[in-house]
């Protein structure tokens, strides 16, 4: 890093990238500063002081977001995180599975196997939810947890990036020499191939926890009663209600903003374990 | 004798590593394609005729598909998502890009804070950035209307005609630039110093070594992120529902999804929904396989 720097001995070549760059970290941080302020404000003070001035309801607004519909808003995130949580392991260990099966077994229909991955990975999830609240309704599933957290455990690309950290990540001659010591398949994967996997496996987990936490379409057509609904869902029913009802949109800032929060710090404390070369490290083949 | 069952073992070993993963794929992706499309010859018909005629799902050829191609509503629908598109896709692509180069420039400051500030925003769900960003478009609540008031301009129509689209695109934008920027920042980081080193020494500037090493190095992460924003695009939802209460701009099948919605839900014509879902997914899958062969990039490695 500084082996370049003394290459560089103009001041321009070191003030104009780094101004650019504080323009971008502004333009990402100024909604998120937006909703922190807006939700101190009373309904009142929302729209007709300045946006970004603070107001005095801070207090008043958390406590109405808590006792909205009896604790409405901690059920949502209550069940955000079990969507997410449990949705995201199992689908890791899921994808992990197959992934190293298919980077390190030859066995009949791989290739057919993995042209099906390949295509699940470019068919957008979401052109399916019709079709899958179709199945799920002649199962008698629709509206239960169930709905929402099966369709989450296949991700073809948690499978596909599993294979290619298998691939690069667990060398076949340890394999080799596990079997020559009469160690089985499964032992060998249990004690060898999965703690090898494992930084491959976080990545997979996070790209899928965030995904399942952000998703909206899924669990808006599957689920109807308020109380399995999900913190995204429940946030949009809010807003939409509130075109009727304005106080609703004092609840809806405070539920994004307390929303926010827990998932950034989140985000900042697993930032060092992402893997994210694993998505470009794949490109290459 | 011994070696027998071990082989045999080895042989089921990967189907039962793969069965799970096999199993789900079936019910969750193969058997709801093959149900939709099943439902897309489908379609109720009234038969006996006259009052007392009653509706039977009956089999109608390829009647939903034409149906679905003849709607004016559906195709003004991928119209309003290529106007999206032009912007956000251009837009989110080229921002990473500068970021990721900026990120990897030796004499920026403050890189860690920039790069964790860009990142933020992938933390927040589509439908909240939504609701952030709602709130800063509507003239009594936005900051940008107020600046402009206050100057004596009138309110910025975030939510107006001319204004939803790069309203909506730039809510995608800022979604997803972070994410794009790290995935080419890290394959930035895979390139060898030592290119650098001897197109220093022959005099390049740091504008050439990043447009003649550093961007086609990393063009197998471009074409990644580019076919992520263009699938991303087809299958957005949530940021125009949810922007739908606050503007008369977004009707209830803006885009080709919520008219997909609506036809299901609202309309309660399954078959005519099911035949617009497989389109759509037909048309990604093909507009995805035709860019991965026109860069030529082997984006996924191992399509070989």
């Amino acid at each position: 890093m500084s082996a370049a720097g003394h290459l560089l001995p103009h001041r321009r070549g070191r003030i104009l990238p780094t101004l650019v760059l504080l323009i971008g970290s502004l333009y990402c941080l100024v909604p998120v500063a937006w909703v922190l302020v807006a939700s101190t404000k009373s309904s009142g003070e929302l729209f007709s002081t300045f946006t970004f001035a603070p107001g005095t309801g801070l207090l008043d607004n958390l406590r109405d977001l808590f006792s909205y519909g009896d604790g409405l808003y901690l059920r949502w995130t209550a069940n955000s995180a079990l969507y997410a949580v449990a949705g995201s392991a199992f689908s890791t260990l899921i994808s992990t599975l197959a992934g190293y099966a298919m980077a390190k077994y030859e066995f009949r229909g791989r290739n057919i196997l993995f042209y099906a991955i390949l295509a699940g990975v470019l068919v957008p999830g979401m052109t399916l939810a019709i079709p899958q609240y179709l199945i799920m309704s002649e199962i008698d599933l629709v509206g239960g947890y169930w709905s929402v957290l099966l369709p989450g455990l296949i991700s073809p690309f948690g499978i596909y990036l599993a294979r290619v950290y298998a691939m690069s990540s667990v060398p076949d001659a340890t394999i080799e020499a596990a079997r020559i010591d009469g160690a089985s398949e499964y032992r060998i994967f249990g004690s060898i191939g999965l703690p090898m996997m494992i930084p491959g496996m976080v990545t997979i987990f996070l790209l899928q926890f965030v995904g399942t936490w952000n998703n909206f379409l899924l669990p808006y057509i599957m689920l109807s009663d308020e109380n399995k609904f999900p913190i995204t869902v429940g946030l949009y029913t809010l807003l939409n209600k509130g075109s009727s009802q304005p106080a609703l949109y004092g609840i809806a800032i405070v539920g994004a903003a307390v929303s926010v929060l827990p998932l950034i710090a989140l985000l900042l404390f697993l930032q060092r374990f992402w893997r994210l070369d694993l998505l470009s490290g794949g490109l290459k083949g | 004798m011994t070696a027998m069952p071990r082989a045999d073992r080895r042989s089921r070993a990967p189907y039962l590593f793969v069965a799970p993963a096999v199993l789900l794929f079936l019910a969750f992706l193969a058997i709801p394609i093959c149900y939709a499309i099943y439902l897309s010859v489908r379609g109720l018909r009234l038969t006996g005729g006259g009052v007392f005629g009653t509706r039977e799902e009956v089999f109608v050829g390829l009647d939903n598909y034409v149906r679905t191609l003849t709607d004016p509503e559906f195709f003004a629908g991928f119209g309003r998502l290529a106007l999206y598109g032009l912007i956000s896709v251009p837009l989110t692509l080229g921002l990473a890009l500068l970021f990721a180069l900026l990120l990897d420039h030796a004499g920026t400051r403050a890189k860690r804070f920039s790069r964790t500030a860009i990142f933020i925003p992938y933390a927040v769900p589509g439908v909240t950035a939504s609701l952030l960003w709602g709130f800063m478009y509507l003239p009594s609540t936005s900051p940008f209307s107020y600046l402009t008031q206050e100057l004596g301009l009138g309110e910025i129509p975030f939510l107006g005609p001319g204004g939803i689209y790069p309203s909506l695109a730039n809510i995608a934008v800022w979604g997803s630039v972070g994410f794009n920027m790290i995935i080419i920042f890290t394959s930035l980081r895979g390139i060898p110093a030592e290119l650098y080193h001897a197109a220093r020494i022959d005099g390049a500037s740091e504008w050439q070594i990043a447009w003649r090493i550093k961007i086609p190095l990393v063009a197998p992460a471009l074409v990644l992120t580019g076919l992520f924003a263009l699938i991303g695009t087809l299958q957005v939802y949530g940021e125009p529902t949810t922007l739908k209460p606050m503007t008369t701009e977004i009707s209830q099948s803006w885009v080709p999804l919520m008219n997909i919605y609506r036809n299901a839900f609202t309309r309660d014509d399954l078959p005519l929904a099911s035949a617009a879902s497989v389109l759509l997914a037909a048309g990604t899958l093909l507009i995805s396989v035709v860019l991965l062969k026109v860069t030529q990039k082997r984006a996924f490695g191992g399509m070989q």
